[in-house]
């Protein structure tokens, strides 16, 4: 790509003047290719957060400041949680030419299971608010996120019923099975420390434990860094040059660090820490008392789930099939791969993380309702391909995913921010869809 | 001119497929000696390629056994093919195009590290040493195979054939995609791989591109064999009366597809 110009210029060489423009430009685009390739950063990745910079500027200003306050990106963080765990398992699927248009239901039937496990069937069993009971809800939850993947994955792998109608079934199914379960009754108030998961001031991780968590993940970085730089030597390939890695580590870092910082600046609301102080004895002003939110719990599940899915995508066998599967399904299936099977585990996978996002959106509203997870799915499918996961397969990444899912969420909470009425935030959230697949079609087309 | 020719690596006995009431393939019968290159020519939709994908494990066959070596082989799938020491060269060369040149090679034998992971930095020095020997002036390993050109592509695949040590070899019109200085060096290969002893089924509908180098030639029509000669003991004027006619020349071993006289 970075040979275009170069030509461009050779063709205009004899110019004088014209030429010596073209060089001082072709070498700031010489600086430029140098430095992207030196780093290895993906230019389509930075183009994003480009974008979504852009437009939380743009909403800071038209809604007078309120945009960029710790309390609206804590909140924003945490309302993106869902979807973004569910677009992690999305990109495996749309990358091997898939689509799963059921998420949305199969999130709604699996919350209101847990929920039903949580308040109606263990208390017979254990106590209420034993300690058991949010870790058996959540198994039970991904469990059956589980089976109900492998049952959408076994229809479509080996059946051979196209993922549309299979999950299109599903989108029904599901749907209708999750008013089923208690006649389309809310079930609620769910266990205390279930309700962790869903975030708010005690579903928080405070200012110290985000402080470990934000270092930790610095120490992980340097970590894989130099591991890598270890493995190419071992086989004397070309390394990257030290500035670059020096320079990935230190904005990589300053990033972590400055997400703790904001989430360490968002305070309790004056009420709890009034009853904070009270339930302690403290003797203090509550005016006195600066208590953070720090890192939303689900936010950090979040997390977890885009490093634990984007480890499975680059490093394992599994994620090597799905990409291969994705460019060219029947060289997959000449080299030897189950590909039936591979399927089969995209769908579970995909299944267990409705069971996650389940969760999330039960914890964060107290209760499972009928609706719950309505039109997610499209939440879910905007962000991947928003993300730059490719429709036609083979393409897509995690951390894009993830990113588009923040991207989504920004625009609804903004446009939330400036009273805009929900009918029109469909409509901008529909011509941003396409809008931002117009434009990956014709960068794609450029890189070539 | 046949070297080693005592033992039969692969025989081929009365194949049959057809897909949707079309005989792509009736009854043909054919063998591989060791060390041997056999060119099993035709025309365009004369069998050659769907025979070779039953070897291959892409299709199975509706009639007919698979000896390995002898014995009766069960091979219903590409990987069961591999298990024998069967690699193939598709004609479409069948390489995933989003994934690099290491990714390709090792596409599903990949390497591993002790935990379990993937272990890339010895498939890219694998992969290094490998198209080294067949491409030296090779130096895109990091770009996506979609990236290259076409000789490049193809000497990724067949990179990928003669990795793991194979003993048979299945090389679908390799030189299709190329031109004539890469298919020369294609030919050098192939004559450098015979010497190795690996068994070759090189297919063709080009008998220009196949007669300095198979051992036999096995002609097909129609689906069925017309029949197969030494290369010594015929001309390329009769092998071409064989593709086009059907006719098969005293010298050769008449095959069921052959026309009376």
């Amino acid at each position: 790509m970075a040979d275009n110009p170069k030509e461009e210029v050779a063709g205009n060489s004899d110019g004088g003047l014209v030429a010596r423009s073209f060089g001082v430009i072709e070498h700031g685009l010489q600086a430029t290719a140098r430095f992207f390739r030196a780093t290895e950063i993906d230019t389509r990745m930075l183009g994003m957060l480009g974008a979504l910079i852009l437009i939380w500027v743009a909403f800071h200003f038209v809604s007078d400041g309120r945009f960029l306050t710790p309390r609206n990106l804590w909140n924003l963080s945490v309302q993106t949680a869902s979807v973004a765990v569910m677009a992690t398992g999305m990109v495996l699927v749309i990358v091997t030419r898939n689509i799963d248009l059921s998420v949305g239901s199969v999130l709604g039937f699996v919350a209101m299971i847990m929920a039903v496990v949580q308040v109606e069937w263990l208390p017979e069993l254990l106590n209420r608010n034993h300690p058991a009971i949010w870790v058996i809800a959540l198994t039970v939850g991904i469990a059956l996120g589980a089976m109900i993947g492998a049952l959408h994955g076994f229809i479509i792998a080996y059946m051979g019923v196209p993922a549309f109608i299979v999950t299109l079934g599903g989108l029904l199914v599901w749907r209708g099975a999750a008013w089923w379960v208690t006649s389309g009754r809310t079930v609620s108030p769910l266990d205390s420390t279930f309700r962790l998961m869903g975030g708010g001031p005690n579903g928080a991780i405070g200012a110290f434990w985000s402080w470990v968590v934000g270092g930790l993940a610095c120490l992980l970085v340097l970590l894989l860094i130099l591991n890598a730089r270890r493995q190419r030597k071992r086989f004397n390939f070309p390394l990257r040059p030290v500035w670059a890695e020096l320079f990935l580590v230190s904005t990589v870092c300053a990033t972590v660090l400055g997400a703790v910082a904001v989430a360490n600046s968002y305070p309790w609301p004056a009420g709890i820490v009034k009853r904070y102080i009270k339930n302690n004895n403290l003797n203090v002003e509550p005016s006195e008392l600066f208590i953070a939110h720090g890192i939303a719990i689900p936010v950090l599940i979040a997390v977890c789930v885009g490093i634990v899915m984007t480890f499975v995508a680059k490093r394992t066998r599994f994620g090597r099939y799905v990409y291969a599967m994705g460019g060219n399904p029947e060289a997959a299936e000449l080299a030897g791969i189950n590909t039936k099977w591979v399927t089969t585990k995209i769908f579970i996978t995909m299944g267990m993380l409705c069971g996650i996002a389940g969760t999330i959106s039960t914890a964060r509203l107290n209760a499972a309702t009928n609706a719950q997870g309505t039109l997610d799915e499209l939440l879910v499918i905007a962000a991947a391909v928003i993300g730059g996961t490719s429709l036609s397969g083979g393409v897509g990444t995690i951390a894009g995913a993830m990113l588009g899912a923040v991207v989504m969420q920004s625009l609804f909470s903004g446009m939330l921010l400036l009273g805009v009425d929900s009918p029109l935030q469909n409509i901008v959230a529909g011509v941003v869809l396409v809008l931002a697949v117009w434009l990956d079609g014709i960068y794609r087309r450029r890189q070539g | 001119m046949r070297k080693n020719s005592t033992e039969k690596v692969i025989e081929l006995e009365n194949i049959s497929i057809s897909f949707g009431g079309i005989h792509a393939v009736d009854d043909a019968s054919v063998d591989l000696h060791k060390g041997e290159v056999v060119a099993l020519l035709g025309h365009n939709g004369a069998g050659k390629s769907t025979l070779v994908k039953i070897l291959s494990g892409a299709y199975k066959r509706d009639a007919g056994d698979i000896r390995v070596r002898g014995e009766l082989a069960n091979i219903s799938n590409p990987r069961d093919a591999k298990a024998y020491g069967i690699e193939t060269i598709y004609q479409t060369l069948a390489l995933a195009d989003n994934v690099d040149t290491a990714a390709n090679l090792f596409l599903g034998r990949e390497l591993r590290t002790a935990w379990g992971t993937l272990d890339d930095v010895a498939m890219e020095a694998a992969a290094r040493e490998v198209m080294g020997r067949l491409n030296p002036r090779f130096q895109r390993f990091k770009e996506p195979v979609k990236a290259l050109s076409g000789g490049q592509r193809q000497s990724v695949a067949i990179a990928r054939a003669i990795q793991f040590n194979a003993q048979i070899l299945i090389m679908d019109e390799p030189t299709a995609a190329l031109g004539p200085e890469e298919t020369a060096q294609v030919g050098e290969l192939i004559k450098q791989l015979k010497y190795e002893g690996i068994s070759i089924f090189l297919v063709s509908h080009d008998i220009e591109d196949v007669f300095d180098l198979a051992d036999r030639v096995a002609v097909m029509k129609n689906g069925q064999m017309v029949g197969s000669a030494d290369v010594g003991s015929v001309t390329k004027d009769e092998v071409l009366g064989m593709i086009i006619l059907g006719k098969c020349p005293p010298a050769a071993q008449k095959g069921p597809g052959a026309v009376n006289q």
